[in-house]
């Protein structure tokens, strides 16, 4: 389909809407993407004051996703928009509900990380912190897609998600040997748990935000259907 | 993996390009018009379906009016017009010589822009085609007459009125009442060009609303430069260009996902 042209209306102040939108969009993303290395900081060095800094700076995400929210409303209201400018007014009002969400996982990570339980378990946390870059890497390659609106690359990045499933699959692994050899460990192995419970829910909602992005491109809504699939409504 | 049974949200599509002759209302041929020397369309090729809104619509001066016009020859009143190609109503093509014109236009029946009642009471409105059909029977007429205004959703409003000059109705009102003339010669297709770019919003909404009733009996086709309209009252679009058909499709399409660059830039309003 040949319709990425995200300018030109005749309508200016249309245009200088939907632009504006995007932007916002994206500067929300920045933050979030932000919350989330500094959240998986704090965690690794156990740093207190950076976490808290990640929990009060929720509330911005949080607000971020209204005032983007009521400015969707606004245009569908006001300028009815049809086909690609209704597709990106859909795509940013889905995009936003993962990013507030991806906010929330990070201020769970930040809470584990005020955990003075895990102060003498130093060792838990080295591999939340190989997963916690990937996420972090997936996170920032979905938001350059999303500003690009690069569908094949948000394809590939669809991918990321399975790859995070099985390294949080690890952790589990190993987080379940430690808790087997010591029980005393179980509460500080428990918070890791739900911290990387956070950060592979992190590569879900990346994977989400990656088929709104195909669906802004291509009109196609793959949610739910198999890689193939996709692949193959991205080559129509 | 949740999978979806897709057939069970994807409302009813129309297959356009393999639509069967019993679905199947008029078939547009390779149809060329020139006015003089300015050719206005370009190899029309199109299926109508049958109990359907078709809508036409592209920026003026595309064409979508001279194809509408096509479809009840009424190019033909046009001296310098020339058409070729074919239009297909029951298998037949209407530009040929041996057919009726006049039998055609009963068949076809059209309601333009600006409402044109007859200077003559609400009833002898109504029934005027039938009566140039030689129908004098009295309750034939009233009968006609009820189910036409009824069917044309200003029944209510002019029934103890009905023999009061048609002037005195209001603008809403006089477009169902041509409509309902339209109808009372029991048409197979129901031309609209621009049915309500002249009337308020809320007398627009009463029509819509009537257009979405007519299509259970009546094959509609309707030009507007309403896009929302367009969106809101049909179930296949064409989007016309420069005398040219770009895109038809199902309206659901043309609204979300148009194949076509020009389509897309239209409907956003990246041209004008």
């Amino acid at each position: 389909m040949e319709n990425k042209s995200l300018n030109k209306h005749i309508s200016g102040q249309f245009n200088a809407e939907l632009e504006d939108i995007r932007n916002r969009v994206l500067a929300m993303g920045g933050l979030v993407e932000r919350q989330l290395e500094e959240s998986l900081d704090a965690l690794a060095s156990l740093d207190a004051e950076l976490a808290q800094k990640v929990i009060d700076g929720d509330h911005r995400v949080n607000g971020m996703e209204v005032s983007i929210d009521e400015e969707c409303t606004r245009i569908i209201a006001k300028r009815q928009p049809a086909a690609s400018d209704l597709r990106l007014i859909i795509t940013i009002g889905k995009t936003i509900t993962d990013l507030e969400r991806i906010g929330d996982a990070c201020v769970r990570i930040a809470k584990a990380a005020l955990d003075k339980r895990l102060n003498n378990q130093q060792p838990l946390l080295v591999s939340i912190e190989n997963m916690g870059r990937h996420a972090t890497r997936t996170l920032h390659a979905t938001l350059d897609a999303l500003a690009r609106m690069d569908a094949d690359n948000a394809l590939e990045l669809h991918k990321e998600d399975a790859k995070l499933d099985k390294e949080y699959e690890g952790i589990i692994r190993q987080l379940m040997t430690y808790m087997m050899e010591d029980p005393r460990s179980i509460p500080a192995v428990l918070d890791v748990l739900w911290a990387a419970r956070a950060v592979e829910r992190v590569g879900d909602r990346c994977k989400n935000i990656c088929e709104y992005i195909i669906f802004f491109v291509k009109g196609k809504d793959v949610r739910h259907t198999s890689y193939e699939d996709m692949e193959k409504d991205l080559n129509m | 993996m949740i999978s979806i049974d897709q057939s069970a949200i994807k409302s009813e599509v129309v297959d356009l390009a393999n639509l069967p002759a019993q679905d199947t209302a008029l078939e547009i041929r390779n149809l060329d018009l020139r006015y003089g020397d300015k050719q206005a369309l370009f190899d029309v090729s199109m299926k109508i379906p049958k109990n359907q809104v078709t809508a036409f619509i592209g920026p003026s001066g595309c064409g979508k009016s001279t194809l509408l016009r096509c479809i009840n020859r009424m190019n033909d009143l046009v001296e310098t017009c020339h058409t070729s190609g074919e239009i297909l109503l029951h298998g037949q093509n209407i530009y040929d010589k041996q057919v009726d014109v006049a039998a055609l236009r009963r068949n076809v029946g059209m309601v333009f822009q600006r409402p044109n009642p007859f200077p003559k009471s609400i009833y002898e409105n109504v029934v005027y085609g039938l009566r140039l059909q030689g129908v004098s029977n009295r309750r034939e007429l009233d009968e006609a007459a009820e189910r036409s205004l009824r069917g044309a959703a200003i029944w209510d409003e002019v029934k103890d009125r009905l023999h009061d000059n048609a002037f005195g109705l209001s603008g809403g009102q006089q477009q169902r009442l041509v409509i309902a003339r339209a109808i009372a010669i029991e048409p197979e297709v129901l031309l609209l060009d621009e049915p309500t770019s002249a009337l308020d919003p809320i007398s627009t909404l009463t029509i819509e609303e009537l257009i979405t009733e007519l299509k259970s009996k009546y094959t509609v086709v309707i030009v507007t430069h309403n896009m929302q309209q367009a969106a809101r009252v049909s179930d296949q679009t064409a989007f016309m260009y420069m005398g040219e058909l770009i895109e038809y499709a199902d309206t659901n399409t043309i609204f979300t996902t148009p194949k076509k660059r020009k389509t897309e830039d239209y409907i956003t309003g990246r041209y004008g």
